[in-house]
């Protein structure tokens, strides 16, 4: 049971800096997600929590300890590797078992823990089988209980289910979920997979470029994004990011007036968000989209069409039995207060409009 | 058909080479089994003779006159000796020195690792004047430590483990540091036994090298007592003085084929299988 507490996080290498200033509190048995495309610095901030990367400045506090100075191994941290990073040479059994054997513990108590952890993660059968005669997933659970057995304070996950199938991680990742319930473990989870993060966080943190454009719990992150960037990464299909103007009691799009409320003094320039999933079919308009492609997902079909013919491309979706003909045009409408506007200079969301509505 | 003929023409390639490396190690044991007046024969024979137990027993008990009286016994000691702490030494310097350039970041890390590379433009061959000069003052002329310590320090080995080391995946390394085993650990626990492999081969190669070494053992050793196996054959070849013992020459370099061999096939079972386990 601990918190974990990063205070203005910093890292710089040489000249460039790389994350510039994470402030964020974990709290006990809290899973926050470090979610963001590649380059944004979230594995370099796993990194420093675990001690694998010095801190350039701001303090890591584990449990109100600053430790920054100490050593990975007296963290009290276990971590997740991407690739697993088991002990190729070493069985199952032995590869749990390193990390206790290197805290001295007594044989008796490594079997017992080992077990343990062998039994929640249903490998007991496979103690004795080296890494490379397991598949993906069984290799996942291994580098998972190599975690647990440690009873640490923290658990970091660096990208553990990227090297899966798709249909193994949605498995795992249900796994991890309820494993980190139950065992009720403070972690903090990175992970590029924006639907990853959203299943399995009770708080996000989103990147961008080194910063952390917003934290909070993904449903807020969804309904009330902070930046244009949080708006476009989260939730799938991506939002419809558009260049606007508002106009009277709304906002101008590719010509198309959509009804908004309170957007501000006429004229000025806007990002308008649109989400595909929060477009209505509505004959009479007022977005008139002249289809060009069709995704037919099934359940969904994601339509992508243009407003007038030089207009942005725009993705809607709708009901699988819709099936419009490529060239065809349909009309679109939005609820006002779905609609999110941001700074097209900063970037960042405009007013608590959409709220009030 | 000419299916049948794509798999029998690589087959007869193959026989032929064999049959082109095996012809002479085959006159060599029937030559080891005449006399040395059937030898003399033209063409000598090519059906073994009976005397194939006498002549190893004599090559192996007492040598012949050419070689002082020295039997091939002691030569094959002294080249085993020699070739085993060649190896050994090369492997037991070349890991940790390898497992610091590869892993640890130091003062002068760059300048190590171009001084052990430099190294490898210097063969024994053209540093031999100044390293005999240093042997001979240290009084390691026939000895083992200067028959070996020279041809130990060398920096092939260290380079391969090196480029092998970097192979290694930094979250292995990593996973290490947070299950908290220290630098020293993570070299015997898990570097020493993933390069298994790698060892084995090197064993292989540096034994075989140590084997034939010539001409720094033909410097630094005077006294009969310390020929080496290579240098007791080119000894028992004619020197003008008597007429050269060919059925013991023969018999001589059977022998000395055996120990490479034997290393060879019992390394070769080693590190084919550790091929098949690794898995980086």
């Amino acid at each position: 049971m601990a918190t974990l507490t990063l205070d203005a996080i910093r890292k710089s290498y040489g000249e460039r800096e790389v994350v510039h200033g994470i402030t964020c509190a974990v709290a006990d048995g809290e899973l926050v997600v470090v979610v963001g495309p590649s380059g944004c610095g979230k594995s370099t901030l796993l990194r420093m929590v675990a001690g694998l990367e010095p801190v350039t400045s701001g303090t890591v506090s584990i449990d109100g300890r600053v430790v920054n100075a100490v050593e990975p191994k007296d963290r009290d941290i276990a971590m997740v590797f991407q690739n697993y990073a088991l002990y190729p040479h070493m069985s199952v059994f032995d590869n749990m078992a390193y990390g206790l054997k290197m805290r001295k513990m007594g044989r008796a108590e490594i079997r017992e823990r080992v077990a343990r952890a062998a039994r929640i993660l249903q490998l007991e059968d496979l103690l004795a089988r080296k890494p490379r005669q397991l598949s993906g997933g069984q290799r996942q659970r291994v580098a998972m209980g190599r975690a647990i057995v440690r009873d640490p304070k923290i658990f970091l996950f660096d990208e553990p289910l990227s090297n899966l199938d798709a249909q193994l991680r949605v498995q795992m990742r249900v796994e991890i979920k309820q494993l980190q319930q139950e065992l009720g473990t403070t972690s903090l989870y990175v992970t590029h997979d924006q639907v990853e993060a959203m299943t399995l966080a009770d708080r996000l943190i989103v990147m961008n470029a080194g910063t952390a454009d917003q934290i909070g719990p993904p449903l807020a992150l969804y309904e009330r994004p902070a930046t244009a960037f949080v708006a476009g990464f989260i939730g799938s299909p991506a939002m419809n990011l558009l260049h606007g103007r508002i106009a009277e009691r709304g906002v101008v799009v590719d010509g198309a007036i959509l009804r908004c409320n309170g957007p501000g003094e006429p004229g000025r320039p806007v990002l308008v968000g649109l989400r595909p999933e929060h477009m209505e079919l509505a004959a009479e308009g007022p977005l008139s989209l002249r289809i060009e492609l069709l995704e037919r997902l099934g359940a969904d079909t994601i339509l992508h069409g243009r407003q007038g013919a030089d207009g942005l491309v725009i993705s809607a979706r709708v009901s699988g039995t819709i099936q419009p003909a490529i060239g065809e045009v349909l009309g679109f409408a939005i609820r006002p207060e779905r609609i999110h506007l941001f700074d097209p200079e900063s970037k960042r969301r405009l007013g608590d409009y959409a709220s009030a509505a | 058909m000419s299916a049948r003929r794509a798999i029998w023409i690589p087959h007869a390639i193959l026989l032929a080479g064999l049959a082109l490396v095996l012809f002479p190690i085959y006159v060599a044991l029937v030559a080891s089994s005449l006399t040395l007046r059937d030898i003399l024969d033209t063409p000598m024979t090519l059906i073994p003779g009976p005397d194939i137990f006498a002549n190893y027993r004599a090559a192996l008990a007492t040598g012949t006159t050419s070689t002082s009286g020295q039997p091939v016994a002691a030569m094959l000691l002294n080249s085993l000796v020699m070739a085993l702490a060649i190896a050994i030494g090369k492997i037991a310097i070349s890991l940790p020195s390898a497992y610091a350039v590869a892993f640890f970041r130091f003062p002068l890390r760059r300048v190590c690792f171009w001084a052990i590379f430099v190294t490898l433009m210097l063969p024994v061959e053209v540093r031999i004047i100044p390293t005999y000069k240093i042997v001979a003052d240290l009084g390691l002329i026939d000895r083992y430590a200067g028959l070996t310590l020279p041809l130990i320090a060398s920096a092939t080995a260290t380079l391969l483990f090196r480029q092998f080391f970097l192979t290694i995946p930094d979250e292995l390394v990593e996973a290490a540091k947070i299950d908290g085993a220290s630098p020293w650990r993570f070299f015997i626990d898990t570097v020493i036994p993933l390069s298994r492999t790698n060892i084995a081969a090197l064993f292989v190669i540096l034994f075989i090298y140590g084997w034939n070494q010539y001409l720094w053992p033909l410097l630094v050793t005077n006294s009969p007592a310390m020929t080496t196996i290579v240098i007791g054959i080119r000894q028992m070849i004619g020197n003008g003085d008597a007429q050269t013992a060919w059925h013991l020459v023969m018999a001589t370099a059977l022998l000395a084929m055996l120990p490479p061999v034997a290393v060879v096939l019992a390394m070769q079972r080693w590190f084919v299988a550790g091929l098949v386990e690794t898995e980086k």
